[in-house]
């Protein structure tokens, strides 16, 4: 089982192991071959010719935390689908109506959410 | 093919979760005026699950693969959640109208709250277990924050949430070390390995990293930090709502759980209770002492209370858990008529929450101060209100098991406890009013006041159903 | 097995340096990151283990949601996390004697780590025959023997989208909103208007 299993991601690890040695070798030969002359105006901060008007590190508004923890909500949903849709020929029509109902629950939560105008940005 | 499971006896929590659906939806298509219309459709929805559960509770029934059961002791405390939450629904209609703070979500949340605790109340499972008390939590932290423009009210919803997530990991890490070490997170089958005689140190671990988690949800010393300042920073009808139904189902939760899976381990979590209990009856009584605030004050005496239902549990025994369940029934019924008095506490159409603020209560609002008095007599258990009932059947049950020191610190400590009772006492009749509270009272507070101070003076007239209740209800843990 | 034993150690050693970053990183969005960086490799260990399904949903959910959430979280709140950062030698101390009473409570746990000669026998459920893929095996339980869980954690997912929007949803005064039903059903008679205009007369 064990050995069946690096067989089916052999692909990926190599290709893992290939993009780390190709970035690698980017970096390293920038690193190493480009010439290197460091000066205070070629290093600061560079905003379409102008000096940085300020801080990058800004606020931000509550509303975009608002639309990730939805979008998290939901896709916790959708993960539950995938056991689902796998195992579905195995746990029959009840198995398939306990995830209609799962998904009516949140599919009331949804109607709050438009209903409310939690999904509009203004 | 798998089966439909047997419903019934989850049928009220499935009665309240759906309601709590379409109770949301009805809000959100009719806005936020509706509110009163579905926080009385709230009420009415909590009535109907009370009434289910008297309809489905019966002999004892695990259902749901086993991680649910249904039995008398259930069906006791799960009525007692569901009188808790629908009167302090009521009671906190009044108060959200004229806060602004009146939204459909509040009586949402308070149902999806309550359904979480009747979930914890049935867990026969570790998992089933920690899912209600998410649920009950995750609402509780909502509301908790609720008047999100106040500083206060966010902080103590915040603060609930980090203590609140900390104790759910706490219980997380101790159910994976029981279930690593018995091998089931089943109840029934806890209880069966336990009682094969196999317990290790890691188990023993284990259930104190659950017991610590619990204790968190209970308020219990060493876990009482966060009540005072969740208390004080929430809205008061919010205060109202944690003091009495969460109390009631983590208390219904930690009595089954240590009596069913854990009844052969007796001996090593009596420790734990007995510290528990000893530290919240001091702390409770000692702490209040200095309190100018009124809901802190409510804070440190329901950790003191907390105490009190615990020496109950110490005992461990069917005597020991009528005394827990009796008392937190009269409990109830004080907390809820305290609270509903200070609901009332309004000056210049501001809330005030200063004990000084009720100083000549009893000229102009004499029969609101009877019933505060009466309830503030019966939390120091001054016979012969019910509260002194409560605190007699927990002691006994202490003595019978010959928990003697126990026993005698819980009497101490509820004679220091009656110091700050009475105080409250003497600022409603001795001392002159500063600036009057306002007359208008709503009538829903008014019908709540009179019924629970009736009952509390009164209960010792016909005390035997609700003793009989009790005593049924505690002999279907032992059962088996 | 030299291959998947390669792989672990890989997997693990930037597992543990990715983690050691996140907790030092001075910059709080590189501390995000290298999060990112853990939860990628402990998703590979996982798969090392066979557990692919574990692995696919800590990709998604951890590294595609909620990394994103604490990336706005820390921008959101603006904390200057070097002023916060100061104290770490005053706490030091008491932080590590917390850790290492800890560790020592692990070590004890491991020593009496005595399992139930029942605890075997009473699992839940046997563990499924190989050729069954783990997502599929959860599949065939967490649907029907463990609805109750399984509508339950509906249930809490449902209360969180109520608890977001109630606490951080506002109500901006004064918005124009674009209103689709209105703008498609406007005729072109209710708008346009044709005015003779007389020469040099101005409107």
């Amino acid at each position: 089982m064990t050995n069946l299993l690096v067989v089916e991601y052999l692909p990926i690890l190599i290709f893992l192991a290939i993009s780390v040695a190709i970035s690698a070798i980017m970096v390293g030969a920038s690193f190493l071959v480009a010439k290197q002359n460091p000066d205070p105006e070629k290093v600061s901060a560079f905003e379409c010719g102008f000096e940085a008007f300020d801080d990058a590190r800004r606020k931000f508004d509550v509303r975009f935390y608002l639309v990730s923890i939805l979008f998290i909500i939901f896709d916790l949903e959708v993960a539950f689908l995938f056991p689902w849709a796998v195992s579905l020929g195995d746990i029959g029509m009840f198995g398939f109506w306990s995830m209609v109902v799962f998904l009516g629950i949140l599919t009331v939560g949804f109607i709050y959410e438009w209903k409310k105008g939690a999904l509009e940005w203004e | 093919m798998a089966q439909v499971p047997n419903l019934i006896p989850a049928l009220p929590e499935i009665f309240l979760a759906v309601a709590a659906m379409a109770l949301l939806m009805l809000g959100v298509f009719r806005g936020d005026g509706s509110t009163r219309l579905v926080s009385w459709l709230s009420v009415a929805a909590l009535v109907v699950a009370g009434g289910l559960v008297l309809a489905v509770g019966g002999p004892r029934e695990v259902t749901l693969s086993g991680l649910f059961v249904m039995d008398r002791f259930g069906v006791f405390m799960k009525l007692l959640v569901l009188l808790g939450s629908a009167l302090t629904l009521i009671l906190s209609m009044t108060y959200v109208e004229r806060e602004q703070m009146s939204r459909v979500e509040y009586p949402v949340l308070i149902v999806l709250s309550t359904t979480g605790m009747l979930m914890m109340v049935s867990a026969n499972d570790l998992i089933s277990l920690y899912v209600g008390l998410e649920t009950q939590s995750l609402a509780a932290y909502v509301i908790a924050a609720f008047r999100r423009d106040s500083a206060r009210s966010s902080e103590a919803g915040l603060k609930y949430f980090v203590l609140g997530a900390l104790s759910s990991g706490m219980l997380l890490y101790g159910s994976s070390l029981v279930y690593g070490f018995a091998g089931s997170t089943g109840f029934d089958r806890l209880a069966a390995v336990l009682a094969a005689g196999s317990v290790s140190t890691g188990l023993l671990v284990g259930l104190v990293f659950v017991a610590a988690g619990v204790a968190f949800k209970l308020s219990a010393v060493p876990f009482h930090m966060w009540t005072p300042d969740v208390y004080e920073g929430s809205p008061t009808s919010v205060t109202a709502f944690f003091a009495v139904a969460p109390k009631v189902a983590a208390v219904a939760l930690f009595v089954r759980l240590l009596i069913e899976p854990f009844g052969s381990l007796v001996e090593q979590w009596r420790q734990i209770v007995w510290f528990m209990s000893v530290g919240s009856m001091l702390l409770g009584s000692f702490a209040a002492i200095g309190q100018s605030n009124i809901k802190r004050l409510m804070a440190y005496s329901s950790i003191g209370h907390v105490g009190y239902a615990l020496v109950g549990l110490a005992a461990g025994s069917e005597l020991g858990v009528r005394g827990v369940m009796f008392y937190l029934a009269i409990y109830i019924f004080m907390n809820i008529g305290a609270f509903a008095v200070i609901l009332c506490m309004r000056q210049n159409g501001r809330a005030v929450e200063g004990i000084q603020d009720l100083s000549g209560l009893s000229k102009s609002h004499p029969m609101l101060a009877l019933a505060m008095a009466i309830f503030m007599f019966s939390m120091a258990g001054i016979p012969p209100n019910a509260g002194f009932f409560a605190k007699l059947f927990v002691f006994q049950a202490a003595i019978e098991a010959q928990l003697y020191v126990l026993a005698v610190i819980g009497v101490l400590s509820s004679v220091v406890g009656a110091y700050y009772y009475l105080r409250i006492v003497k600022v409603m009749y001795f001392d002159d009013a500063v600036e009057p509270l306002d007359r208008a009272i709503p009538a829903e507070s008014r019908v709540l006041v009179a019924a629970t101070a009736l009952f509390t003076l009164l209960f010792f007239f016909v005390p035997a159903p609700l003793l009989e209740g009790a005593a049924n209800a505690a002999s279907s843990l032992f059962a088996g | 097995m030299i291959v998947q034993g390669l792989a672990f150690y890989m997997f693990a050693a930037i597992l543990v340096a990715s983690a050691v970053m996140v907790i030092s990183a001075r910059n709080p969005v590189h501390s995000v990151l290298f999060l990112i960086l853990s939860f990628f490799n402990a998703a590979g260990l996982f798969i090392l283990i066979g557990a692919e399904f574990v692995a696919m949903i800590l990709v998604i959910v951890y590294v595609g949601a909620v990394a994103v959430l604490f990336l706005f979280v820390v921008m959101m709140l603006d904390i200057d996390f070097r002023a916060l950062r100061s104290g770490l030698l005053r706490y030091l101390p008491i932080g590590g004697t917390v850790g290492l009473i800890l560790l020592v409570e692990l070590a004890v746990v491991l020593g009496a780590w005595a399992v139930a000669p029942e605890a075997t026998t009473g699992v839940a459920a046997p563990l499924p025959p190989p050729e069954i893929t783990n997502t599929r095996a959860i599949g065939q339980l967490i649907y029907t023997q463990y609805v109750y869980l399984f509508q339950a954690s509906g249930l809490i997912l449902f209360i969180a989208m109520i608890g977001a929007i109630v606490l951080t949803l506002r109500e901006r005064e004064g918005v124009r909103r674009q209103n689709i039903t209105r703008q498609v059903s406007r005729r072109r008679e209710e708008v346009v208007a044709v005015r003779k205009v007389p020469t040099r007369g101005g409107v």
